[in-house]
């Protein structure tokens, strides 16, 4: 698992674990650490809202494998196009999950990928255009855990 | 909330009387009850993280081991052909032995006797392996375990286990697979039990698992001490599971949460 | 020998854009992790991955702990002439992967 808990947590989540539940719903704070690894990619540049499609299903079934998908409304021509995507994680113990480097050959600004998330928490896509502006979207995604958990290794 | 909850099914579920076994055309996979993403990742092959196991299997298959210095291959040519249906048909009773083997067993059997090698440890990423890749060669192919009349006795045994109480919950498989599968516990869905996509990848562990394993985890839900892998009762269970699942197509290697 | 699925069709139209699926085997072993004694489980992960075709990057990405085990990757590509899709992973521990496949374009 993504996270560090090695509690053992008993069956049918009589401690509180349950099967993997994801909710998505917008958001607005954004803490420290997910904010200081924005800015390693975005450096002092405005990001702003929009533009940026993050698909996580409402409910998902596990935490240790969450299907994503990041699309970008572009053209994807020459001159007009997608140079990166980047998503990160607000409360895994590292913020980033995934850079994703396309050009105007993708055809397509759409990355799908399987993610981690065993804790609830924010989500955030940001994606590069090749006229260097930054845009995003986030999502809060809460997770709760699987039932018929065994022990960690 | 959620916890009193719990307790709440669970004390519900205890006090139930067993009621008999699931009709055919009620018999429903552990698929049917996933959502739609968890349906995707099993229905397409390259999505399939079960399939790298697969592909490994036929790898080893074409590998020859042992003293005999032999592959899978050169006895049983090829796969698709020979091993085609054989895992619906498993655990199978084994004359020399005098009771069922599991497919992992009988692939162990075939390690030791055939190639005159060390056998595969349970759940070892060789044995998985090789098991998901004979398996698979029945995708979509009618469960149709228990015909052989020597294992009468064992499926009894294993129906015996599936309704016998036990662990600190007091709960039998029966209580949750037959009589409750179309409730939920603690937001999950309970399903019917049925073993039709072993090995699969279930998302819990990140990995392929054996029957044998998912069996453990549940014995261990209910606060019961989890037999060894390979002992009896755990290929009496299997045997029983798939008698009780007779006529579903194979899923191997499936995906679940 | 860790395995790979790569899903590339084996036709397509000059100009039209395809999507490429690839699952690689690794247990992307987090690095955060203890054993039931304490020992933290070393790290463990693909770290890059990179898609050429006939030699040129057309799709790159980091990947860190958060990816979930046996990565699945899906992306876009435009193509303009037949040739071969190269893939490869690196990560931790020396390891290195590549697979390929090939595309005709009418
Ligand atoms: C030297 C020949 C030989 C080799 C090598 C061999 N087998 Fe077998 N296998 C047999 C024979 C003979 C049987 C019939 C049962 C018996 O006599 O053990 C059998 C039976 C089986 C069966 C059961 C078929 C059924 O219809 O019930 C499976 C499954 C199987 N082998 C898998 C394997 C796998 C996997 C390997 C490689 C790890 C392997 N075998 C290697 C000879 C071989
Ligand atoms: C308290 C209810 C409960 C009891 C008792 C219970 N299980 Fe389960 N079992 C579940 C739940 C819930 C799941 C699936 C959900 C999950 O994976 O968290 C499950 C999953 C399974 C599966 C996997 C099905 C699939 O689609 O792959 C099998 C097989 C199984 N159980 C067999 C058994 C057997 C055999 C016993 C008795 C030894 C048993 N269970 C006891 C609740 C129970």
């Amino acid at each position: 698992m993504a996270n560090s808990e090695h509690t053992r947590r008993t069956f049918f989540g009589l401690t509180g674990g349950a099967a993997a539940l994801v909710i998505v719903r917008p958001v607005d704070a954004t803490p420290a650490m997910l904010s200081a690894a924005i800015r390693n990619v975005v450096g002092e540049a405005n990001v702003r809202t929009g533009k940026v499609k993050l698909d996580i299903p409402p409910l998902v079934e596990n935490g240790n494998t969450v299907p994503m998908t990041v699309s970008v409304t572009s053209p994807m021509t020459a001159d007009e196009y997608v140079k990166s995507i980047h998503v990160f994680n607000e409360k895994n113990p590292q913020p980033n999950i995934g850079n994703f480097y396309l050009g105007p050959r993708a055809g397509r600004a759409q990355v799908s990928t399987r993610i981690r998330l065993a804790d609830s928490q924010k989500v955030t896509a940001i994606a590069r255009l090749s006229d260097d502006t930054f845009w995003s979207a986030t999502a809060d995604v809460v997770v709760t855990l699987a039932a018929c958990t065994e022990e960690a290794i | 909330m959620r916890i009193a909850l719990c307790i709440a099914l669970l004390t519900a579920m205890a006090g139930a009387a067993l009621a008999t076994e699931i009709s055919l055309d009620q018999r429903r996979s552990g698929y049917s009850f996933m959502s739609a993403d968890t349906k995707a990742m099993q229905d397409e092959d390259t999505a399939n993280p079960g399939m790298l196991f697969v592909l490994d299997g036929e790898a080893l298959w074409k590998r020859k081991a042992g003293s005999a210095d032999k592959a899978c291959a050169d006895c049983h040519s090829d796969a698709r052909v020979s091993m085609k249906g054989v895992a619906a048909h498993y655990p199978a009773f084994e004359k020399t032995l005098g009771k069922p083997v599991d497919l992992e067993g009988r692939i162990n059997l075939c390690r030791s006797n055939h190639q005159q090698a060390s056998p595969f440890a349970y759940e070892s990423r060789e044995l998985l392996a090789l098991t998901a890749y004979v398996a698979q060669q029945s995708r979509g192919v009618p469960i149709a375990a228990g015909d052989d009349p020597d294992l009468a006795p064992f499926v009894e045994k294993g129906h015996a286990l599936f309704v016998q109480r036990q662990g600190q919950l007091n709960l039998a498989c029966a209580n949750c697979h037959d009589d409750n599968w179309d409730k939920k516990l603690a937001g999950s869905p309970i399903t019917q039990g049925q073993p039709t996509g072993y090995p699969l990848y279930r998302l819990e562990w990140q990995a392929l698992g054996s029957l044998q394993r998912r069996l453990r985890a549940c014995i261990t839900g209910i606060r019961a001490q989890a037999y060894d892998y390979g002992s009896p009762e755990l290929v009496e269970l299997e045997l029983y599971l798939m008698t009780r699942a007779r006529g579903m197509p194979v899923e191997t290697p499936a995906v679940r949460p | 020998m860790p395995s790979a699925l790569i899903n590339v069709p084996k036709k397509a139209k000059r100009g039209d854009v395809i999507e490429i699926k690839t699952l690689m085997s690794h247990i992307m072993e987090t690095g955060y992790r203890h054993t039931a004694s304490g020992d933290v489980v070393p790290r463990d992960i693909i770290t890059s991955f990179t898609c050429r075709f006939n030699g040129i990057e057309v799709f790159r990405a980091d990947l860190y702990p958060a990816i979930a085990a046996n990565p699945f990757i899906t992306f876009f590509a435009t193509v303009t002439e037949s040739g071969k899709f190269e893939f490869e992973w690196i990560g931790d521990k020396g390891f290195s992967e590549t697979a390929s496949a090939s595309i005709t374009v009418e």
